[in-house]
């Protein structure tokens, strides 16, 4: 009976001294795959005597979505992790507000792909195509150099991809083809793949677990990731040297998504959410990102861990296309892909 | 706790005491008391189904430059969703019949004879109605796929140089799946209500010279029908609105109205045309269930219901029990055997041998379930296992809770008069959560939940109540029937010889209906467990079910990611057992056997 009284007592305590001096909440809304190191979020809410409270609302385009029938009524003060292939969509819906944060100066220009910086960049990751390094040696198979190589005899009935439909790197790859190919020769560039035998499924989970060579699959040659092969010597079993998968980074082989973070309009903690977005681009939090969600930074300043930069491929070139022809076309392409390829 | 007798059923009570003495029908209330019952069931689905439904349709036809009726139109004459329409259809009246074709047997086994594990047979076949999409495709995957054990011994076997069987992306993938996910609802559903049915029904045929085709075409599946129809509604339903099995394991060339309305809503934001496409989805479902209503209500009759330890037997000879043992092995492989080698997977060396490539066995390990346990990168996100399945737990406890309380009063009033023009509206309405794109849904409840004291988008109240808002149908289509059942002259007996109608309820009814209310928590347990709100959902990241752990492991790259994904899976096949057998193992208050 007394624990009891003193448990209440206790708990009252609690409460009253949470009354009394409020901290304030900002709540950030991203996707599924968004992650981050404790220390780094105690750093924050420390400095700012905040606390952080996060909201994981599915995939990227899900969570877009969300975030965009809730505009008159924000879920959030700040969203992150919208991509290029969705930027426009956040865009038009007029989600953000504006914020000339004084990191941006020192970010790179190729990543500001909104002049009015309502979505300022965080961070990028390259979509490759990825390969059983065991599997081609055995088979005595180079690994392809260009998009054009996959159409060459040998690499029949080698490849699996995604449906650019229904995920995010197959659509960032059907984004390479018509990047690297141009919209009047991609679909050519397709039919040719479907002569060779390509693959198509409709998510990454079952192109890369079930289908890919490495995972007992029959296509040594996957979409996925400039950073699966570092994850999969840092979530390795056994220690090992050598990835046992490696990405094609050639020019023109690969789609680049960059994310972005953006103040939500309507929200009432305007002054720390603006903190929140300088604090994402500072070192601090760039360079907690590579290990926590295998992306780059964009902040060049942030210094990058060696375990990640030894088994990480870098395309020098990926293939571009511009959020607003992405806006403006997705559909089209998709269906265009759709009646080639599927049909 | 009792799960909806004496705690959390007041309506019933409450109703139980205030009713008139018994009318010789036991029917014919007054409209008022009707609405009394309905009263709770109504007032959840209008806040946490109609509302926010009608909000999102609302938004996305407002979306539109021609209203409501442009995009109708559109997706009524398009070429593209009139052949979606048609696979949906048809595919899940096939996947409904093979559903029914496996499950019936099994459903007469467990309903009429007594042998030893039986309980641990409905659970083990209870298990595949939780499990998610991806872990089962990869399940199938390690069974039927090109390097699956199935194909790697037909063709060592036959000496072929490709494997034999295709599955990805084929029709009977898709199928399979649908079987697989399903049967238990026919198992559960039609045996249960068929060990209430009093043998000597049969018996009295045979003695009258019926023969065995007979008894079970004019005794048998008469008394069943309510049951199976019951059972096959649920079961096309779930057919009818896949996703995942679609997305997965169907592959980029099927798609169900579900598969579309998510594609026009994510991918292209046409978010008019996927509430034209839902209205559609909806409209069929309502449809259906209409004319489940009616042929219900024309082919339930009252029966003997007898407690269970008079219509079971042990097998008396050894062809039964051979023909027992074929069937429960056949079930026993459809069922368990990909989820088997999910679990011996998960305790496998994964990492293949340096230039050998299959995932050969390299020796058994526990590394998976112990890195589980381990936040290696000090993420902010890192949840234990035991978190993530107690979070499980207390949302399915209080879904049962919640489906029970609700669904009880509801299906008391429907089985009580399936006439009277409440039941005849609220009836199918019940259903449509059911039939409802869970896109669409979830859109809605970011739509409509937005404003205090309702403001419950970000709340982790509203997974609890997603859950009981798919459990609300199956628990009242469990309790409806055996409600139904129960002669009324058996509740003016207990009444002429004085019992109270709470005495009444207690020691004819209750047990009566007991098995029925067991069934109606199982389903909304493995309803609960089972669920992958995430899409449909805001998550708070503090509080992840174990599925949504699972696809967080499975959504990316490497050994130990693929591994703690198997053996969470695993985890999860295990609680549901263990959950499903502890509901077995409970009796309400102290009834005993039933």
């Amino acid at each position: 009976m007394r624990k009891k009284i003193i448990l209440l007592a206790a708990s009252f305590t609690l409460i009253s001294s949470a009354c009394v001096s409020p901290i304030a909440v900002l709540t950030v809304m991203t996707h599924d795959s968004f992650s981050v190191s404790e220390e780094v979020v105690a750093a924050f809410e420390t400095e700012h005597n905040a606390q952080l409270q996060f909201l994981k609302a599915g995939d990227t385009g899900t969570a877009v979505n969300k975030a965009v029938l809730a505009k008159d009524n924000p879920l959030a003060d700040v969203f992150y992790g919208i991509d290029n292939t969705f930027l426009s969509r956040a865009l038009e819906e007029d989600i953000f507000e504006s914020y000339a944060s004084p990191i941006l100066a020192e970010i790179p220009e190729t990543f500001k792909l909104d002049p009015d910086n309502r979505a300022l960049p965080v961070d990028y990751g390259d979509v490759c195509l990825n390969y059983d390094v065991a599997f081609l040696n055995e088979n005595a198979i180079d690994p392809p150099s260009s998009l054009e190589d996959l159409l060459d005899p040998s690499y029949k009935g080698l490849l699996v991809v995604q449906n650019p439909a229904t995920s995010s790197p197959g659509l960032a790859f059907l984004l390479a083809t018509i990047g690297h190919f141009g919209e009047d020769d991609y679909l050519n560039f397709w039919r040719g793949l479907v002569e060779n035998d390509v693959l198509v499924v409709n998510d990454w989970e079952t192109t890369y677990y079930s289908e890919f060579t490495r995972w007992g699959g029959t296509r040594p040659i996957v979409v996925s990731y400039g950073s699966s092969p570092p994850f999969e010597v840092i979530y390795a079993e056994e220690p090992m040297d050598e990835p046992p998968t490696a990405a094609v980074v050639e020019d023109e082989t690969c789609f680049r998504q960059i994310e972005f973070v953006g103040i939500l309009k309507g929200t009432q903690n305007r002054d720390l959410a603006e903190a929140w977005v300088d604090f994402m681009l500072s070192t601090t939090f760039q360079e907690d990102l590579p290990l926590q969600m295998y992306v780059f930074p964009v902040n060049p300043q942030a210094q990058l861990d060696e375990t990640f930069v030894k088994y990480l491929a870098v395309p020098g070139q990926p293939a571009f296309v511009s959020p607003s022809d992405i806006a403006s076309n997705r559909e089209s392409w998709i269906q265009a892909w759709t009646a080639t390829v599927l049909r | 706790m009792d799960p909806g007798l004496d705690g959390d059923c007041p309506a019933v009570k409450q109703l139980s005491r205030s009713r008139p003495p018994p009318s010789p029908t036991g029917r014919g209330r007054s409209p008022l008391y009707q609405l009394a019952i309905w009263l709770g069931p109504l007032l959840f689905l209008a806040l946490f189904y109609l509302y926010p439904m009608g909000s999102i349709l609302r938004v996305s036809f407002a979306r539109g430059d021609g209203g409501l009726a442009a995009p109708l139109v559109e997706a009524l004459t398009s070429t593209s969703v009139r052949r979606v329409l048609w696979f949906t259809v048809w595919q899940a009246a096939l996947s409904t019949a093979l559903t029914l074709l496996v499950g019936l047997p099994g459903a007469y086994l467990l309903a009429r004879f007594d042998f030893r594990g039986k309980s641990l047979l409905r659970a083990l076949t209870g298990i595949p109605f939780i499990m998610p999409t991806l872990v089962v495709a990869a399940a199938f995957n390690a069974l039927l796929g090109p390097k699956g054990w199935m194909n790697l011994g037909l063709m060592s076997l036959f000496s072929l140089s490709t494997p034999p069987i295709q599955f990805t992306n084929t029709l009977s993938a898709i199928l399979l799946a649908h079987v697989f996910y399903n049967t238990t609802i026919v198992l559960r559903m039609v045996g249960d209500f068929w060990s209430h049915i009093d043998p000597r029904l049969s018996a009295a045929a045979q003695v009258l010279g019926a023969d065995q085709r007979r008894r079970l075409r004019h005794v048998i599946l008469p008394l069943l029908m309510p049951a199976i129809i019951t059972a096959a509604l649920l079961v096309f339903i779930f057919d009818f609105t896949s996703f995942g099995v679609i997305l997965v394991l169907g592959g980029p060339r099927f798609a169900t109205l579900e598969v579309e309305i998510y594609y026009q809503t994510i991918s292209l934001f046409n978010l008019p045309l996927a509430a034209a496409l839902s209205l559609l989805q909806l409209a069929c479902n309502l449809a259906l269930t209409i004319t489940y209503t009616r042929l219900s209500a024309r082919l339930s009759r009252p029966l003997w219901l007898r407690p269970q330890r008079y219509t079971q037997r042990r097998f008396l000879t050894r062809r039964g029990r051979l023909a027992a043992a074929v069937t429960i092995t056949l079930l026993l492989t459809l069922l368990t055997a990909p989820l088997a080698a999910l679990a011996v997977r998960s305790v496998t060396r994964l990492d293949p041998e340096r230039g050998q490539r299959e995932p050969s066995a390299r020796g058994l390990t526990l590394d998976f379930y112990h890195e589980l346990t381990i936040n290696r990168r000090q993420s902010l996100f890192y949840v234990p296992p035991t978190t993530a399945i107690g979070v499980s737990l207390v949302y399915a406890a209080a879904t049962v809770v919640l489906a029970l309380t609700l669904g009880l009063p509801a299906a008391w009033a429907l089985a009580r008069d399936s006439t009277s023009l409440s039941s005849r509206l609220f009836d199918p309405l019940i259903m449509l959560p059911l039939g409802t794109s869970a896109v669409t849904l979830g859109l809605g409840f970011i739509v409509a939940l937005a404003h205090p004291p309702l403001d419950l988008r970000a709340s982790p109240l509203l997974i609890p109540l997603a859950h009981t808002l798919v459990a609300f149908p199956f628990v009242v289509r469990s309790l409806t029937p055996a409600l139904r059942s129960i002669q009324p002259r058996l509740r003016q007996a207990a009444a002429v010889l004085g019992a109270s109608p709470r005495q009444t309820l207690r020691y004819v009814d209750l047990p009566l209906v007991g098995r029925a209310l067991l069934v109606a928590a199982t389903f909304a347990f493995t309803i609960s467990i089972g669920e992958f709100g995430a899409t449909a959902l805001i998550a708070r990241p503090e509080y992840p079910t174990v599925p949504i752990m699972i696809y967080r492991f499975l959504s990316q790259p490497g050994a130990l990611n693929y591994g703690q994904a198997l053996a969470l899976s695993t985890i999860l096949m295990l609680i549901c057992a263990i959950g499903m057998l502890a509901i077995e193992r409970f009796r309400i208050a102290d009834v005993g056997e039933f």
